[in-house]
């Protein structure tokens, strides 16, 4: 800890720094320029200070409410799918064989939904859920239930979070089994001399082993699922209404459809800044994780 | 600058970038100069000095939204210069708050 650190080396990242100034920084600041400023095209701008985020941050204006409530669709939706995907990778991964041919099987079957673009998953579950020709919802409404996607607020929901289920479980799956794969045998073998039942072999070796891997599983799926666009935007459009409407989705109804740059401007730094503090918590706790263990680990 | 239009480059952001940039600067230029070595604070966490500065301006950004949302952006003086006069605003008073807290997180964080 008293060791100090040569922060010379941080001088070999400056080709890469200019490179990303062009790719990020540039942009990122003309997204603060335009945030300040009100435009009608044509490279025409208008001083308007923090009016925007007045606006944004005032929940009884059209934007702010607007955002306000895309926000919250955001964060249900995120803890939903973090909800399933989770303890549903752990179950996926501990039911997985451990040697023999059905490894590389399971693993190229779990691989499969993640290697499939975004906008196809969203064309693949649009056509699944259809009454009419979908195996989905065919089946739903020969079973009786009254499913369709596309005028049910409720039914859409299910829709998109059955979609992000079967999309990216694999990946908690995955990395579930990673951290499975790291445990050695000698703490399954110890498990069994204290006669230690399926449970407590789960709770103190196989979940405590799991915890880095599942912190990073957290963090991706949580940062991806905040930041979804493509897949609610090819199935619903964000509909029915606005009831899948993510921020996303928002800001570039806002950008794009409205041509308000300002106001999507502020919104997106806005957006920007809790991925930023997000982020930044995930890493600190993970690093920090690994960090307290090690001396434990080293010691035992 | 007709390259550069599409920028819609203003005086106040040109400022606020550019001080954005000197900060940066000084920070790279003193952890090179001047090594430094990891402390844990309030927060239990190892952090150095550019830690402790990317906690500083989220916090501000955060200070700042949360005033703006708030308390709102009311003026609070008006100080004589030029024709109109210079209004000042209230969140100012989140810029202060800002330093303040920045103040505090180099020194306990």
């Amino acid at each position: 800890m008293d060791k100090t650190i040569n922060n010379k080396a941080w001088f070999l990242v400056l080709p890469v720094f200019l490179l990303v100034a062009f790719s990020a920084i540039l942009p990122l600041m003309t997204v603060v320029n335009y945030s300040m400023q009100d435009t009608f095209g044509n490279n025409q701008f208008f001083w308007n200070g923090v009016g925007w985020f007045k606006e944004l941050l005032d929940p009884s204006t059209d934007l702010g409410g607007r955002f306000l409530a895309s926000l919250g669709r955001n964060l249900i939706f995120s803890l939903a799918i973090l909800a399933i995907e989770v303890p549903l990778g752990i179950v996926v991964a501990l039911s997985m064989p451990r040697a023999g041919w059905t490894v590389a099987f399971c693993l190229v079957v779990l691989a499969l939904p993640l290697l499939i673009p975004w906008n196809v998953v969203g064309t693949i579950w649009q056509i699944f859920g259809r009454p009419d020709i979908g195996l989905l919802g065919y089946t739903l409404t020969s079973m009786g239930i009254d499913y369709n996607y596309v005028s049910n607020d409720l039914d859409a929901w299910f829709t998109v979070i059955i979609m992000d289920v079967w999309h990216w479980t694999s990946l908690v799956a995955l990395l579930c089994y990673a951290g499975l794969k790291s445990i050695p045998d000698a703490y399954y073998q110890a498990a069994q001399i204290d006669g230690a039942s399926r449970w407590a072999v789960f709770t103190a070796i196989q979940l405590p082993k799991m915890h880095r891997v599942l912190l990073i599983a957290v963090l991706l799926r949580f940062m991806d699922s905040f930041m979804i666009y493509t897949e609610p935007f090819v199935v619903t459009g964000g509909g029915p209404g606005n009831s899948t409407t993510f921020i996303s989705i928002e800001l570039v109804k806002i950008a794009l459809g409205q041509f308000d740059l300002g106001k999507a401007a502020a919104l997106s730094l806005v957006y920007n800044l809790i991925i930023l503090i997000v982020c930044w918590v995930f890493y600190t706790i993970m690093t920090n994780a690994g960090a307290e263990r090690r001396p434990t680990e080293g010691g035992a | 600058m007709d390259s550069i239009a599409w920028m819609a480059w203003t005086a106040p952001t040109a400022i606020f970038f550019a001080a954005l940039a000197c900060t940066l600067g000084v920070m790279t230029a003193l952890a090179a100069r001047y090594p430094e070595a990891e402390r844990v604070g309030v927060l239990r966490i190892p952090t150095t000095r550019g830690d402790r500065l990317f906690i500083s301006l989220i916090t501000a950004a955060v200070i700042h939204l949360a005033w703006i949302g708030l308390v709102g952006t009311d003026t609070i003086a008006s100080l004589p210069i030029g024709e109109e006069g210079f209004e000042v605003s209230s969140l100012w008073l989140a810029t202060a708050i800002s330093l303040a807290s920045a103040v505090a997180i180099f020194r306990t964080v």
